[in-house]
Formats: structure tokens, C-alpha cells, sequence
């Protein structure tokens, strides 16, 4: 994604703050696969991974890695206690199913309704949409962990997006580099912002419209 | 010594002339945990040609099904990823290689469904979505709308196993298990790569996770012979 690593933890430790004892959770590959760091140690999350794993927990030392026991990244994990296998099907049931409380996922573009792009540029990268049309449609709560703007400067907050969707209306939460965004019925609220930016800048490096919350809070990154 | 009750279990020069040009093939696997390594080797011994490849994903060059990709023995692929091999990639784009993709969800549904003896399944993964809807039929059913998705099946299924006993009876490896028991349900004719042939009764037939009447060979696995990618990327450290 071209983000310094400073950037990549502070994004992971924000989206961590979405994420409570209890959930089911699936995260994407990238900089989502850093947000389990940021949970209080001996928290109840359980993760979830679409190869069919409920309980992941941390990767194991490089000695101690199971080559049949990976995440859906194709890196070695380990479970924590309750977990459990089960075959492809199942794992994308409890996702259709509504059973997966939030996922974190990384995007091309997003818009102020909320559509999401992130699985193909038209012509030019095809890999496929693997499992991100179900878990955008499906998951309860689905927030977007991106740079704000691509390598050509061009904001990925956009009124609509120009790239094939994968799912319509389907963003809770955008957390890029500069803040942090709800979606709302009426429209995109920033709700947070990293210093040293002001709104304005935000504004200027924005192409989608959002208003700012009354109670806006200053993060430091 | 395993008796071989049901003449299930075979070398791999047995099963070698089930392999034919054109075929459709099931394999089980992703990102190459859980594809039948010396299964994989065994079709590239055999001259095959011209095949569809349906499973989870293209591998990665080196791995899994992405070894028979690189060689060029696949016409078409039914998947729904095929970011880690740039292999299947650029045949993609200069033709060479046809690839439908499909929405993983709905892609091993559809496996299932075969496995199943199912027409196919109602979905409203990809209604809205271009490159998935394209050609398929929508139903209205109590006031939504679902694309019908067509069952997959495949004339051979590939399928790597923990623990197979002589009647084709499976139990799978942790995250290795995934597309594997659906593929095995799905193939006319159904090989199974295991890492340990054991006796009738050895498994408990409350922990059997594929019963043996959808297996029709057994052979015996000597594990992965391929680097996955996060050893090369311990490598260079």
C-alpha cells in the first residue's frame, strides 16, 4: 500500500477501537492483519478466516510454523482455545448469515454512499474478488482501513465510484491517513482527525463531500 | 499393513489413465494448503492438455495448482482468485487462458450443490455486480431477488486428506481441510491423496468429515515437495 509503517499501526490501533469481547471478526490481508495487536491481552474476539478458521490467533515463530494451518493469506497462525475447522461453505455461511460482526478490509475507493471498490482495475490488475463480495455485503459492520489518496495524489474518497463495485451501500467506517469517516444515511462525517491536518486539508485532498462532527476528535498518530 | 477391503487403494501409476485431455477438474486447496501435491505432479507427468481447472484459486507459480497453470495445461479456470500467481495472470491476458471468476461464497456453494446433486443455488451475492451477473438468470422468491448460480461438478476430483482408511472414510488437516471436502462430493470420479492410509475402525466414524461412498481411489501422499511463499520470505531475511 506504500504506507510508512508508523502510518499502518496507527490505522490498526484506531479500527482495533471498533472491535469488542464477544465478536466474530474477519480481517483482511495488509495492514487489518495488524489490528489484533491493539486488543487488550486476554480479550474474547474471536477471528474468523474464510479458508474455514473461527479463533485465530498470533503467528507462531518461524520454527513452529504448521504449513496446514495458515490464514487466508497463506501465512502460518495458530488458534487460540475454542476454536475451530470447518470446510470452505460453512466458513462463507456464517457470512452470508450476518454471523460475522465486523470486518476490516482495504479499498481502491469508496464513496459517500458507502459503495465500495477494491477488486478490480479494469485492463490492468484482475486477481479476483475472492471472498470480498460476500464479507462487503454480509458482515455487520465493514470499515475500510486505505491511504486517502492513491499514488497519483487522486483522492479514493470519491461521490461515486469509477471502478466495478463490489458491493453497493456496504461501508460503515473509512480510516485513512488524514481521519476517520462514518457513513451515515445522509452522507460522509469525519469523525476524527490526525495531526497535524486541518479540516481544510482534508478537504482539499477529498473529492467526496462530508461534513464534520460537531465533536470532532484530534487524534495523534 | 492396510487391507485394501475395497480396492479402493492404488499406486499412482493405476490411476494415471484417468487423466485425459479436455477434462474438467476439481481440486481442493487454497493458496496451495490443502491441493494434492503428488496428484498435481501426477497430471504433469501425464501429457494432459486443454483442462479446466475448477477450485478456489490459481495457486501461486511454484504451488499447488499453480504448477499445472505455469505449464500451460489448463484451458480454462473457474476460481475466484488469481492474484498470487501473475502466471495465470498474464495468460489471461494474452488468451491463453480462459477465466470465469466467481464470488468464493458462491463459488464453493456451487461445488456443494453439485456434490449435492443440485441444479445449482439462489444467491444475492453479485446481483449488482457486472462481472458476475452477466448471463445469469434472477428469480423473485417471497419478494427478493437471487441470481441462480449453476451447480459445479467435474469429471476427476482432486483431493488431499489427513487420514483416509480403505473405504475412502477422510479426515482433514486443520486450515488444509477448506474447498476439500466440497471437491471430493463434486468429481464423477473422485482420487483422494492422503498423508496416512489407516485401517477400517481406526477413525471414529462421529469425527469422519467426507464418508467414503463419495471416494472412488485412495493413493498415498509423501507431503509437499514445493517452497511455500513465507519460507521464501524467511529466506531472505
Amino acid at each position: 500500500m506504500g504506507m510508512g509503517d508508523g502510518i499502518r499501526q496507527t490505522l490498526a490501533k484506531r479500527a482495533a477501537e471498533e472491535i469488542s469481547d464477544g465478536m466474530l471478526v474477519n480481517l483482511g490481508i495488509g495492514i487489518p492483519s495488524l489490528v489484533p495487536d491493539y486488543l487488550p491481552k486476554g480479550h474474547n474476539v474471536m477471528f474468523h478466516a474464510e479458508n474455514g478458521i473461527v479463533g485465530i490467533s498470533h503467528s507462531p515463530p518461524y520454527e513452529e510454523a504448521d504449513e496446514h494451518l495458515c490464514n487466508a493469506g497463506g501465512y502460518p497462525i495458530t488458534v487460540k482455545s475454542g476454536a475451530s475447522y470447518c470446510d470452505s461453505a460453512v466458513a462463507f455461511g456464517m457470512i452470508r448469515r450476518g454471523l460475522v460482526d465486523v470486518t476490516i478490509l482495504g479499498a481502491l475507493q469508496v464513496s459517500e454512499a458507502g459503495d465500495l471498490a477494491n477488486w478490480i482495475v479494469p485492463g490492468k490488475r484482475v486477481p479476483g474478488m475472492g471472498g470480498a463480495m460476500e464479507l462487503a455485503a454480509k458482515a455487520n459492520k465493514v470499515i475500510v482501513l486505505m491511504n486517502h489518496t492513491d499514488k497519483n495524489g487522486q483522492s479514493k474518497l470519491l461521490k461515486t465510484c469509477t471502478l466495478p463495485l463490489t458491493a453497493k451501500r456496504c461501508v460503515h467506517m473509512v480510516i485513512t491517513d488524514l481521519g476517520v469517516f462514518s457513513v451515515r444515511e445522509t452522507g460522509l462525517i469525519l469523525t476524527d482527525l490526525y495531526e497535524p491536518y486541518t479540516v481544510e486539508e482534508v478537504r482539499k485532498r477529498t473529492e467526496a463531500s462530508f461534513d464534520v462532527a460537531e465533536q470532532l476528535r484530534i487524534l495523534q498518530k | 499393513m492396510v487391507e485394501n477391503t475395497f480396492g479402493k487403494i492404488c499406486t499412482y501409476d493405476q490411476v494415471k489413465p484417468l487423466f485425459k485431455d479436455n477434462q474438467s477438474i476439481l481440486f481442493g486447496g487454497f493458496g496451495g494448503v490443502g491441493t494434492p501435491p503428488g496428484l498435481v505432479n501426477l497430471i504433469l507427468e501425464t501429457n494432459v492438455q486443454n483442462l479446466l481447472l475448477i477450485g478456489n484459486d490459481a495457486g501461486f507459480p511454484n504451488i499447488g495448482i499453480g504448477k499445472i497453470v505455469t505449464a500451460k495445461r489448463a484451458r480454462k479456470m473457474i476460481v475466484s482468485h488469481i492474484g498470487s500467481n501473475p502466471n495465470a495472470g498474464a495468460f489471461m491476458q494474452n488468451g491463453e487462458l480462459e477465466i470465469e471468476f466467481s464470488p468464493q461464497g458462491t463459488l464453493v456453494e456451487r461445488i456443494r450443490a453439485g456434490g449435492m446433486g443440485l441444479g445449482g443455488v439462489l444467491t444475492d451475492i453479485g446481483l449488482d455486480a457486472e462481472f458476475v451477473n452477466q448471463g445469469k438468470q434472477v428469480v423473485a422468491l417471497d419478494n427478493k431477488k437471487y441470481l441462480v448460480e449453476p451447480a459445479l461438478t467435474a469429471e476427476i476430483a482432486i483431493v488431499y486428506a489427513k487420514q483416509c482408511d480403505p473405504y475412502g472414510n477422510l479426515v482433514f488437516d486443520k486450515s488444509a481441510r477448506n474447498t476439500n471436502p466440497l471437491i471430493a462430493m463434486a468429481g464423477a470420479i473422485t482420487i483422494v491423496e492422503a498423508d496416512e492410509i489407516v485401517p477400517l475402525d481406526a477413525l471414529n466414524p462421529e469425527h469422519i468429515v467426507t464418508p467414503g461412498a463419495f471416494v472412488d481411489y485412495i493413493v498415498p501422499s509423501k507431503g509437499v515437495d514445493w517452497k511455500w511463499a513465507w519460507e521464501t520470505v524467511f529466506d531472505k531475511h
